[in-house]
């Protein structure tokens, strides 16, 4: 029924929105990898950053891909005080508790949204949202593209930062030996909220990404944490590669099972897939032994 | 905006619930002194999912609800009742059953005489029971199950079109434009998403197009939020069916269409039933490109109606947009206004009476004065309209029309 | 015995509630409440006692409502038996996930993903298979009648939930002065040094799981009589999840009355807060959200631990002042 050429379209489809959520779960594993926690509000961050990028537009005439200079080390900073300040006391570092306050945030951001946005889909239509590639058998969305691209370059450059710099070997001290590394000298309230910091940063980058083919509500952001979650299991808590590897296969994935099992039930594909990697390999393709 | 200038503000509201409960509890017989304390209104409940998941269709609703509620005041009043004026109880469904629930029972205890709104069907099916308990008369305002009114409920009337209607209509027209058009075309692929609405119009269609000529190709079930429509528009694409059928909610309407275009799918008509964006005037004016002759079976307004043209005006000036859930709980307000008109009571029963003889015609709806058979409005019927102009008109049926059917798309 | 008699205490001051109060209003917060405060039970008796946070209860409670849907409606069996069944149904598909889940080894944050996603599972093959009337979800027969579980007045309803109720709260009792208990709790404190010990950690948290999931399923079954409409979003969806998991946080994770009290806080914190903000959407959910983040942070045992805590320093400063009155005496 469908042309070799048809499935390689699903094949790359798959890989254009897998690169979105590769994006989306490169945050969320750097938090999960050093903190221990299943950020919550992840979902809600990548809604609010999603707000920022068409304010940014709407008011300000910024196109979202310059602003995510902005908005970036905006949420960076944001990230690093809802940690320091919020989530790390209220924890008593009890990783149960993180979970909490992470959902009570996710409450906290998504309505707060709501209250002051409103509850009406915005959307930016720019010169190029619509603009494609055609590679003869497909066209390909040029956001999608850039997108796809801008993948691996946040995911290398994340990289450098965790393997060079030294803010990035005190990260990953922590998270392989917390009191190890508090004894060296490290100050691990700091480090976890950089961690935070940075992931928050990552989801906003994703944002600014998204904004051009997506659409922006408060609750827009939602859609994308369970897969989120997933390419962390399967890639590896705590795995930049990982994620960003695993970002591409869940998209391919879902592209797939959308294809022959309809896109309704294909989705129990990702969750399937999730399931087996929890529980047969729960560090995933590239995390480090539980 | 215009919810803190309402008349009886949430806390007041409660506060009275909870005076009213106590003393129902107490057994006194204070509350009809409250409802005299408060001066002689006719309190009206409105109940409408403002937050949650349909929290923009909710708050259109509401909007429309109270703009009915203040004109109905300004002209004074309910005549019959002296010109007692309306008191809106503003309730919040939550967009969920038992947050529907709840409100029914508040607006209950306090006494109101009737229900409107619910928006989503299973919303108004758990208030249509809740009502049912208390005799309390409730007028759907969009809910398309069938099983809304189907459920032997003398309580419960609904203004609007359920799914049989709206999917009958919509084959219905799509033969005569395709009639018109010297039958063009044949084969169809239906695009919908996967809960109460988009499934139970798809299970219809598909039963009632094979009967009218048309092949069914492929029906295609996505999720609601559904992050990106490549796939679905890739098989499309390569089954070209001549008419794509989207059955789906706004932001998934939106991202649909605008990855047909991205992917140059132009199929020879684009006919959406129930779409979500399809005949909204946010979507044409937010892609003017991607909009351009898509055609909807849906509930629209009567554009030969005056006054439904000044309430468009109205809205608009406010910078708002006149959507199908502005202007229905509208019509519906100023239905169960008439209502208590002409029953000439607060009492329940006589407004259900009143509903159930009731032949109403001041509404901005074309579905003609109001007859309500098993509590459905016999004359409810979806219009179709086609995006031409950058403009959504009327095409079907003809005494409605105000443009011809562009059929099949120009290339 | 003196917790048994607590609970009569509670179960019957709850119980007299109909008889002074008439309102409806009040009526269907509390059976809403109550049937919440079941559902966080359940959870509480793996999530709390056992000390594996499930973040994907609605398996349970969208499990035991489609049973009870469906036998009525696709199988004419009788509602009494189709809420039997779903309860049933609950606590096998609470063996299967925990089967799983526990011989896999899977703890903390990997135990809670792996719940969530067999209720995401769980919630599309719902929304997709026609047995379970697919997207348009299944619609119960109005037939108020006691055979058919469906009760003209609240109060009857009411009484059910808060038999159900009361049932959860002796199983909770039960449980946390017995040997099982006792061991589930071990395994809670140190699953290693139970291990040692030669507790089988296994099969003693997938018995709290089976026990936990026919809970959950009972709210689940009686949400389907209550509200006569499921579907997959409903039956199946986050929200119950979160409303499971929550209110014996709040309440007392590892106590008997914690998901009760829970529920009644988190409830009337909920009305409370739109009472507060109006009709302005979104402020009350703000409240709620960090209203939860407070709770966290200032009673990490929940409100039922941070009582007991109260009363512990009372005593504790009560003994002291005894004794420096004591020594001053003799002195």
């Amino acid at each position: 029924m469908f042309s070799p050429l048809i499935l390689i379209t699903a094949v790359i489809n798959g890989l254009l929105i897998g690169a979105v959520y590769a994006l989306v779960a490169l945050g969320l594993t750097l938090i999960y990898g050093v903190l221990h926690i299943i950020n919550f509000a992840h979902g809600a961050l990548l809604s609010a950053a999603l707000f920022a990028a068409f304010m940014a537009y709407q008011k300000l005439g910024i196109d979202p891909y310059l602003a995510t200079f902005l908005i970036a080390p905006s949420f960076f900073v944001l990230g690093y005080a809802l940690q320091r300040f919020i989530i790390g006391p209220a924890s008593h570092g009890d990783d149960r508790n993180m979970l909490l306050v992470t959902l009570g945030l996710a409450v906290l951001i998504e309505n707060a949204l709501l209250y002051a946005f409103r509850a009406d889909t915005r959307t930016i239509d720019l010169a190029y949202s619509f603009k494609t590639i055609d590679v003869g058998f497909t066209f390909l969305s040029l956001p999608r593209v850039i997108s796809f691209i801008a993948a691996f370059v946040v995911a290398s450059v994340l990289w450098l930062v965790m393997t060079v710099t030294d803010t990035g070997k005190a990260i990953r001290a922590v998270a392989k030996e917390k009191l190890g590394a508090e004894l060296a000298g490290i100050d691990v309230a700091h480090v976890y909220a950089i961690t935070f910091g940075l992931g928050t940063a990552c989801v906003a980058i994703a944002a600014c990404l998204l904004v051009p083919t997506y659409y922006v509500n408060p609750s827009a952001g939602n859609a994308f944490i369970l897969i989120a979650f997933t390419i962390v299991v399967l890639g590896g808590m705590g795995s930049v590669p990982g994620a960003l590897i695993g970002g591409l296969a869940i998209g391919v994935v879902e592209s797939l099972s959308g294809f022959f099992l309809g896109e309704s039930l294909g989705q129990v594909g990702i969750f399937l897939i999730f399931i087996v990697v929890l529980l047969v390999r729960p560090r995933g393709l590239f995390g480090a032994s539980a | 905006m215009s919810e803190r200038k309402m008349p009886l503000s949430r806390r007041r509201f409660l506060a009275a619930t909870a005076l009213g409960a106590a003393s129902a509890a107490s057994g006194s017989l204070a509350m009809p002194a409250l409802l005299r304390a408060q001066g002689a209104g006719v309190k009206l409940g409105l109940l409408h999912p403002v937050t949650g998941a349909l929290s923009y269709s909710g708050q259109q609703g509401r909007i429309g609800a109270t703009m009915a509620v203040d004109e109905i005041n300004a002209a004074g009043g309910i005549k019959a009742l002296g010109g007692a004026k309306i008191e809106p109880l503003l309730g919040d469904a939550q967009s969920t059953p038992d947050g529907g629930t709840a409100e029914v029972e508040k607006m209950n205890a306090a006494g109101v005489p009737c229900i409107v709104g619910g928006y989503a069907s299973s919303i108004c099916l758990a208030v249509s029971q809740a009502a049912a308990r208390y005799d309390l008369p409730y007028v759907v305002d969009v809910g398309v199950a069938d099983s809304i009114v189907s459920r032997g409920l003398k309580n419960t009337f609904r203004f609007g079109p359920g799914f049989g209607v709206i999917s009958k209509t919509a084959l219905d027209n799509l033969t005569i434009i395709n009639d018109q058009a010297g039958k063009p075309a044949k084969t169809v692929i239906i695009v919908h998403e996967d809960s109460l609405f988009g499934s139970g119009l798809a299970k219809l269609l598909n039963a009632q197009l094979p009967p009218k000529g048309f092949t069914i190709l492929e029906t295609i079930p996505h999720p609601t939020p559904m992050r990106d429509f490549n796939n679905v528009v890739l098989k499309i694409k390569a089954q070209n069916p001549d008419i794509v059928i989207p059955a789906n909610y706004y932001n998934e309407y939106v991202l649909f269409a605008r990855t047909m275009r991205e992917q140059h799918v132009r199929p020879k008509g684009i006919y959406s039933v129930l779409g979500g964006a399809a005949s909204s005037y946010k979507f044409v004016r937010q892609f003017p490109e991607a909009a351009k002759y898509i055609m909807d079976c849906n509930h629209w307004f009567n554009p030969k109606s005056a006054k439904a043209q000044e309430l468009k005006k109205k809205v608009e000036a406010n910078g708002q947009f006149f959507t199908y859930e502005l202007y229905m709980n509208y019509s519906v307000v100023l239905l169960v206004a008439d209502a208590i008109e002409r029953a000439a009571s607060v009492d329940r029963a006589k407004i259900i009476a009143a509903l159930e003889s009731s032949s109403f015609s001041g509404h901005v709806m074309p579905y003609g004065p109001t007859k309500f058979v098993n509590g459905q409005n016999q004359g409810a019927a979806p219009l179709n309209t086609q995006v031409l102009d950058n403009d959504i008109k009327a095409i079907l049926p003809p005494e409605f029309a105000e443009a011809k059917p562009v059929f099949p798309m120009p290339a | 015995m003196r917790g048994y008699a607590a609970i009569v205490v509670v179960v019957a001051l709850l119980a007299a509630v109909p008889l002074v109060v008439h309102s409806n209003v009040l009526l269907n917060f509390l059976v809403v409440t109550l049937m919440i405060a079941l559902a966080g039970q359940g959870w509480n008796i793996i999530g709390g006692y056992g000390g594996q946070y499930s973040f994907g209860h609605a398996a349970f409670f969208g499990t035991g409502a489609y049973v009870t849907a469906i036998l009525q409606m696709r199988y004419g069996v009788n509602a009494w038996l189709g809420c039997a069944a779903g309860i049933a149904a609950g606590g096998v598909v609470g063996a299967i996930i925990g089967g799983l889940a526990f011989r896999a080894g899977l703890r903390t944050s990997y135990f809670a993903l792996v719940t969530l996603a067999f209720a995401e599972v769980l919630r599309i093959v719902a929304s997709v298979v026609p047995i379970t009337g697919a997207g348009v979800g299944i619609l119960i027969k109005l037939d108020l009648r006691a055979q058919s579980f469906q009760f003209q007045s609240r109060t009857a309803f009411y009484l059910v939930i808060l038999s159900l109720v009361a049932a959860a709260l002796v199983i909770a009792q039960k449980l946390e002065h017995s040997r099982f208990g006792t061991w589930l709790v071990a395994v809670r404190e140190n699953e290693d040094a139970a291990l040692a010990l030669g507790v089988d950690a296994t099969r003693v948290k997938l018995g709290a799981m089976v026990i936990s999931a026919a809970i959950t399923a009972a709210a689940g079954c009686f949400y389907a009589q209550y509200f006569l409409f499921i579907d997959a979003p409903i039956a199946y969806g986050a929200w119950i999840s979160i409303e499971a998991l929550l209110t014996p946080i709040i309440g007392g994770v590892g106590t008997v009355f914690g998901a009760v009290v829970g529920a009644l806080v988190v409830k009337s914190l909920g009305e409370g807060a739109k009472l507060m903000t109006g009709d302005v959407p979104g402020l009350d959910l703000m409240i709620y959200g960090a209203m939860l983040v407070l709770v966290v942070a200032f009673a990490p045992r929940g409100l039922v631990g941070a009582f007991a805590d109260a009363r512990a320093r009372l005593m504790r400063r009560l003994a002291s002042a005894r004794k420096s009155v004591v020594e001053v005496t003799r002195g």
